[in-house]
């Protein structure tokens, strides 16, 4: 038997949907308070916030959380649960009332 | 794509559902063949040319998802392929506990080899918040509309639990999205067990319960922690473990910050089901012994 490929989708093809203007919010990381804990990145339901080296200390590995703002929903679920209150959730510029 | 489920996916912000799944092929490495039943997370993730997922995926109908899952497993077992990966169902609760309950039923009574999970956010989420077998009594839904006479869905919450153990399930868990790590560690404990698997995971919806995006966990925990959603874990019939509770709160700490309850404070009807739903919690504290 042939299955046809008429009502298949590809894998991850939902990354041509760029959701990052749906928010009002944006999380913002802190560097100085992040530990690279992980703990954003396991719960954000969008799976736009990642954990990623940005240096190395005594060939120790440095790591920082990274938001990837095309996707990201202004949920501020990461903030929340971040044990080191390292994310602020800033207003999008526009939607300041000048 | 460590998660085996990529941004882009169309749920509400904070929703819940996509916390609990990406956890559960995060735990699994990806080996699996997931069906998934009509409801919020087939409509978030699988529109046509717009799939979130990384892995083998079928959308069966509303009612039917454990049998496909158990086809599945069959063809599967026939072809000589299961080493390939694990059947996993990711259902919703009016999926699980009423429409696909028959399904559901013949599958864990021929025992197949398929991990079933119950996404419970508790109504049918993607029409828009009606009441289901596993809405607690109290919840406002647009079929127990709360008036005069009815204060929100009159009734308990079904026992999905003591369904799948009086099923002889060898492998039975409730998890919340507040613990992700205990997620991953039913899901691959879970797999361990050949035959029929249940967890059912609790996962606040944003809309329907009235609740603020970045509230979703704070309120998953709270369900934990007043004991109205205990955290228990059989293998082979028995209690194994359960996840104790240091402080246990009072429900209204858990109902106040809902829409769906909050006409619970001014009903006529509403004290005397707070007082119904803190007997629930504090029946389950005692049964399953949470209070630390
Ligand atoms: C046979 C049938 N009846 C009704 C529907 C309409 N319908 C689609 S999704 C849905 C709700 C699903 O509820 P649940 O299983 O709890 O999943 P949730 O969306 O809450 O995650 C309903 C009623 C349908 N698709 N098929
Ligand atoms: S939870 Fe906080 S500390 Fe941990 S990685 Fe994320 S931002 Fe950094
Ligand atoms: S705000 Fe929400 S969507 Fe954005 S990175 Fe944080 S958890 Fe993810
Ligand atoms: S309606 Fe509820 S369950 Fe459905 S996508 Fe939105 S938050 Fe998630
Ligand atoms: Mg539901």
């Amino acid at each position: 038997m042939k299955i046809t490929l008429g009502a298949v989708s590809k894998p991850y093809t939902s990354l041509k949907m760029k959701t990052g203007d749906w928010g009002t919010h944006w999380p913002k990381v802190d560097e100085e308070l992040c530990t690279g804990c992980g703990t954003c990145e396991m719960f954000c339901p969008d799976m736009c916030i990642e954990v990623v080296k940005v240096g190395e200390e005594n060939g120790k590995e440095i790591k920082k959380a990274k938001v990837n703002y095309d996707y990201c929903k202004g949920c501020g679920i990461c903030a929340e649960v971040c044990p080191t209150k390292a994310i602020k959730m800033e207003l999008k510029d526009i939607y300041k009332v000048i | 794509m460590k998660f085996f489920f990529s941004s882009g996916h169309g749920a509400c912000p904070g929703c819940a559902l996509p916390i609990a799944v990406k956890n559960v092929l995060y735990a699994l490495e990806g080996k699996c063949f997931v069906v998934n039943p009509t409801g919020c997370l087939e409509i978030i993730s699988s529109q046509y040319d717009r799939s979130a997922w990384g892995v083998p995926y079928i959308h069966s109908v509303f009612e039917n998802a454990a049998a496909v899952a158990a086809g599945i497993e069959a063809a599967l077992k026939a072809l000589g392929r299961k080493d390939e990966g694990h059947v996993v169902v990711f259902a919703g609760d009016g999926a699980t506990a009423d429409i696909g309950i028959g399904c559901l039923s013949g599958m864990f009574d021929r025992d197949h080899d398929v991990l079933y999970i119950c996404l419970d956010n508790e109504a049918y989420q993607n029409t828009g918040n009606q009441q289901s077998g596993l809405t607690p009594p109290g919840s406002n839904t647009t079929t127990t509309p709360v008036g005069k006479l009815l204060p929100g869905k009159v009734g308990k919450k079904k026992d999905m639990v003591a369904f799948a153990l009086a099923h002889g399930v060898k492998y039975v868990a409730t998890a919340s999205v507040a613990y992700p790590m205990d997620i991953r560690r039913k899901a691959k404990r879970a797999v361990e067990f050949e035959g029929a698997k249940y967890i059912q995971i609790h996962c606040p919806c944003v809309t329907g319960w009235g609740i603020n995006s970045n509230e979703t966990v704070k309120v998953a925990k709270l369900a934990v922690e007043t004991a109205l959603y205990p955290l228990v874990e059989y293998e082979n019939g028995e209690l194994v473990r359960v996840r104790k509770i240091k402080q246990r709160k009072p429900v209204e700490e858990y109902l106040k910050v809902q829409r769906r309850f909050r006409h619970l404070f001014k009903h006529p009807k509403g004290k005397e089901i707070i007082e119904m739903l803190q007997k629930i919690a504090d029946e389950n504290a005692k049964r399953f012994g949470l209070d630390e």
